[in-house]
């Protein structure tokens, strides 16, 4: 799977190395940088990026299916790289932008891979889907012209237990050829 | 039975359409809507329309019960057996209750009574917490001191079969004696160690047609137990008031749980509301309240706030359910022409400590054959209770009968698809099989592994059985409000196939409107009763409701159009967002307008479903099973690498029926799940118990494996369109018969391409090389 999470993490606990003192295990005040906007919480530090968005940030569209890395239903951006949140401590997160489905359309309009996927019929349940719509939107950000293989790399780590991989696979390409508005 | 004056005949179109359409006479009811031509004369109906919650499910702003905050709410967790079989001596939540945060404890297990005590596979619920935060109640778990002595135990299912087999259960009185998948079967049969049954069936007599048989081929067969692997997991919110109880629930019948819950909780049903905006998934797994929703209840009720109770990955492997393990022989004897003269059936299946490891009716019912001996024989372990999933019983019946059916194909020396067609009696699957082989070129098919490199291809075909099954109290609101905005109510849910978007169809057609102007309410059982999301049953119940209720709404819409149009109301009819004289289109009102002259704010009507039109070749309590079965025709063609192992499926082609398709496009989505979990199921998933320990080795999505985007074939999906004039609709289900015939598709493509059956699934690159002669069989 491309997906940036082990990376991020180590990169964000060198970034925190410095600082020596120990915190916890109550909850502490953290400041996140949500869908553009600076969020403050209070976050015990075994607290995850995806408990903090669903939990003291009512942002549910992020969900939580196996908790451990190995479904991606979880996918948020960081620095606009799709990364699984259950993965990372929301405290381990720092200064970085962290994009999530609530963060994906511009007002009323929605990111074209959100459109295709309606079109398409790229969703049953919906439960995966926020992610995969993170994954796929990312994709398009750094390959404009991808075909099906690039899809299916990109989305090899997310399970949809409903089989939308056709459908998505298609409404995906359907949107990088989607004009851009 | 209704009175004559209250019924009227009706010419409907029947047949399948695209081998050409008939009419048949039907009686129907006379409150009942006008016949529904074939979908090719429809605007809304049998169009690809967008599903409805698109939007909010591509956004997050869907709800699932996952989703669902309330003030005050509590987090609880459930303790659970570390053993396989243990009897629980003692219980001490007094810690636990301490511990900060901690708002209700529940013990489950119970010392004082021995059939609580009896704990019979891991993951059992032992006891539970309620406490403000998910992680207060799992620090509260570990304070509960539990005293557990060991049992001897067994888990797997040949070892359970031994009479020296260690019982799950002491004695035939407590252990399970019905069927719990919902199908029928006899209670109380017979228990010998560990084995409950046969549930038997014949007809004709078996000995006689196997005499008289030119050849006789005989097989067995082994699957796995297969687990559902929502993405969702199991949950609910409980909210207990001293007015009501209200739950959120991930379910599949929200009708059946408030049921269950007035009757567990000693409520009168006014007080007891059960709502699911969305839900991630159910497969068969979220059919009752479960053990978890009795305790949330429970826990809510004990610490009067609302409780959240969301199981974990882990907990969902061991303890949400799962499709039984089987072992089936099967004996098929025929005529040198391929005529059928016998077949027999003896299989053993395991749910773990539960019942309903049958492998269904495939063999009794889809081909003619004048003798049959079937005995279905479940055996416990102790292992976590199985449940229905997406065709019970028949999808493990088809992985062995279907593969029997080639086999015998291959004795006789008559192309698979040919033996088909001879015993076959099925005209939709005839032409599904003709539609198919012509979409696979079935022509290229050779010689079983005739291929000459280390990657050799194959192609395979098998055929799928299943009850087109409809909910008798299944009931549909609808309402035209002064604006002409529509709306739609029925408690009725929708597991992800879009329920509410055929509805708004259904509703959309009969008052010429668009389906996105209607809005459809559903979930919730303030609104009339609907059927559940299984059986592949939604659709065939709710649409026609659906359209009986806008029917008659429209009528009175019609009576205030004609006094504006100075118009009989009959001679009106509603397109395109208005109402029009039939013999004169070019006069008409809007819709809106119409709907502005009602005196009352709104109009509504209710509406249950019928007895279909031709009547019911069984009722089941409050479901019944319509005449005509669902069938579906799936070819797959395979490349299996003989040095690897790797079985790749390149292609299937799913060729299926559901009655009248209401939305094609919803229908490709629900068939292309049906053939990946069939694809996973046939190379793939496997529960994995260790003997040892009774533990399950791989409780997560990434031991556990699940085909994925890069075993995803190129999938052909062909839908007919079956008119039988049935109902208001015509229409009925398509998740289950999806999946049926997958994996012996699958398993007889690998044949055809490497020249070995293997008769186990999932047939993992081990399994492929041992069947080779590569590396050594595991016992």
């Amino acid at each position: 799977m491309i997906n940036a999470t082990s990376a991020i993490i180590a990169q964000a606990q060198g970034v925190e190395s410095g600082s020596a003192s120990a915190i916890g295990p109550q909850a502490v005040p953290i400041t996140l940088n949500v869908n553009g906007a600076t969020r403050t919480l209070q976050a015990e530090p075994r607290m995850t990026l995806a408990e903090a968005l669903r939990g003291p940030l009512s942002l549910t569209g992020t969900k939580i299916a196996c908790n451990r890395g190995a479904c991606s239903a979880c996918t948020v951006w960081l620095d606009g790289l799709p990364i699984c949140s259950c993965m990372i401590l929301a405290i381990d997160v720092g200064a970085r932008s962290i994009t999530t489905i609530e963060g994906l359309a511009e007002g009323d309009t929605l990111h074209p891979v959100q459109q295709a996927f309606i079109e398409h019929d790229a969703l049953q349940c919906g439960y995966c889907t926020p992610g995969i719509v993170m994954t796929c939107a990312a994709l398009l950000e750094r390959t404009a012209e991808p075909n099906a293989d690039d899809v299916r790399a990109a989305i090899s780590g997310h399970f949809c237990r409903c089989g939308t991989y056709p459908h998505v696979i298609a409404a995906t390409l359907a949107a990088a050829k989607a004009p851009k508005g | 039975m209704a009175k004559q004056e209250d019924l009227r005949t009706e010419t409907f179109p029947s047949g399948i359409a695209c081998v050409g359409l008939g009419k048949i006479e039907r009686v129907i009811p006379a409150d009942e809507p006008p016949a529904l031509p074939p979908n090719s004369e429809l605007a809304v109906i049998g169009k690809p329309v967008p599903r409805q919650d698109g939007r909010a499910k591509v956004t997050g702003a869907v709800r699932f019960t996952a989703d669902v905050s309330l003030p005050g709410m509590l987090h609880a967790r459930i303790l659970r057996s570390p053993m396989p079989h243990a009897l629980l001596r003692s219980i001490d939540m007094a810690a636990a209750a301490r511990h900060p945060g901690v708002r209700a404890v529940l013990p489950i297990a119970s010392a004082d009574d021995p059939q609580s005590a009896s704990l019979r596979y891991i993951g059992a619920p032992v006891a539970a917490v309620a406490a403000v935060s998910r992680a207060a109640a799992q620090e509260a778990l570990h304070l509960i001191h539990v005293d557990y002595q060991s049992l001897p135990f067994v888990v797997e299912m040949d070892g359970a079969r031994k009479q020296a087999a260690p019982p799950v259960y002491e004695s035939a009185e407590v252990a399970p004696g019905g069927h719990p998948s919902g199908y029928p079967a006899p209670i109380n049969l017979p228990l010998k160690g560990n084995v409950r049954g046969p549930v038997v069936s014949s007809r004709g007599d078996v000995t006689r047609g196997f005499a008289e048989a030119d050849v006789v081929v005989e097989g067995e067969y082994r699957t796995q137990v297969q687990t559902h692997c929502c993405l969702e997991p199991h949950g609910i919110v409980a909210d207990w008031r001293a007015d009501g109880l209200t739950v959120y629930m991930s379910t599949q019948y929200t009708t059946g749980v408030r049921h269950e819950l007035a009757e567990e909780f000693g409520l009168p049903l006014n007080r007891v509301r059960v709502i699911v905006d969305a839900m991630g998934g159910g497969f068969g797994s979220k059919s009752t309240l479960g053990n978890y929703g009795r305790i949330a209840v429970e826990l809510s009720r004990r610490a009067r706030a609302p409780v959240r109770l969301m199981l974990d990955r882990e907990e969902e492997q061991m303890d949400a359910g799962n499709r039984p393990g089987t072992w089936q022989q099967l004996r098929i004897g025929a005529k040198r022409d391929g005529a059928l003269t016998a077949i027999s059936l003896i299989s053993y299946g395991t749910a773990g400590v539960a019942l309903g490891a049958g492998v269904g009716f495939n063999a009794e019912a889809l081909y003619a054959c004048p003798n049959f001996d079937g005995a279905q024989h479940d055996v416990f372990i102790n292992a976590g209770p199985g449940c229905a999933m997406r065709a019970p019983g028949n999808t493990p019946g088809a992985y062995g009968l279907e593969q029997a059916i080639d086999e015998l194909a291959e004795r006789l020396a008559i192309d698979p698809l040919v033996l088909r067609d001879r015993v076959d009696p099925s005209p939709v699957r005839h032409e599904e099989r003709r539609i198919g082989a012509e979409r696979i070129e079935w022509q290229r098919r050779h010689a079983p592994g005739a291929d000459r490199g280390p990657v050799k291809r194959g192609l395979g075909v098998a055929q799928s059985l299943w009850m087109a099954n409809v909910q008798l109290d299944s009931s549909c609101e609808v309402r035209v409000l002064r604006d002409g905005s529509v709306e739609v109510l029925s408690s009725v849910q929708d597991i992800g196939t879009g329920t509410g978007t055929v509805m708004a169809q259904t509703v959309a057609e009969v008052f010429g409107l668009r389906a996105d102007e209607i809005t459809v309410r559903i979930g919730d059982t303030e609104f009339p009763p609907g059927p559940p999301s299984y059986g592949s049953r939604a659709t065939a119940s709710i649409t026609p409701p659906a359209r009986t209720a806008a029917w008659r709404v429209l009528q009175s819409l019609l009576r205030e159009a004609g006094l504006a149009l100075n118009a009989a109301p009959e001679d009106l009819f509603a397109r395109g967002g208005k109402i029009l004289v039939r013999d004169d289109p070019s006069r008409g009102i809007g819709f809106a307008e119409a709907a502005a002259r009602l005196r009352t704010d709104r109009i509504s009507a209710v509406a249950s479903r019928s007895d279909d039109y031709s009547g019911f070749r069984r009722r089941m309590g409050d479901a019944a099973l319509a005449h005509q079965d669902l069938g579906g025709v799936q070819f797959a063609a395979v490349a299996v690498d003989t040095e690897t192992g790797i079985v790749r499926v390149e292609r299937v082609v799913a060729v299926q029926d559901c009655g009248r398709p209401i939305n094609p496009r919803q229908i490709e989505s629900q068939v292309h799940g049906g053939i990946l979990m069939g694809l996973s199921y046939a190379l793939f998933e496997d529960r994995i118990l260790d003997q040892h320990t009774g533990r399950m080795v791989n409780p997560d999505l990434e031991h556990y494996k699940l085909a994925g985007p890069h075993e995803t074939p190129a999938i052909d999906v062909v839908i007919l369109e079956n008119y039988q004039g049935n109902s208001a609709t015509d229409a009925y289900g398509i998740a289950e018969p999806a999946n049926i015939a997958t994996a012996p598709a699958i398993a007889n493509a690998v044949y055809n391409a490497i020249g070995v059956r293997l008769r186990s699934i999932p047939m993992t690159p081990a399994a492929v090389l041992a069947a080779l002669g590569k590396i050594p069989q595991r016992s």
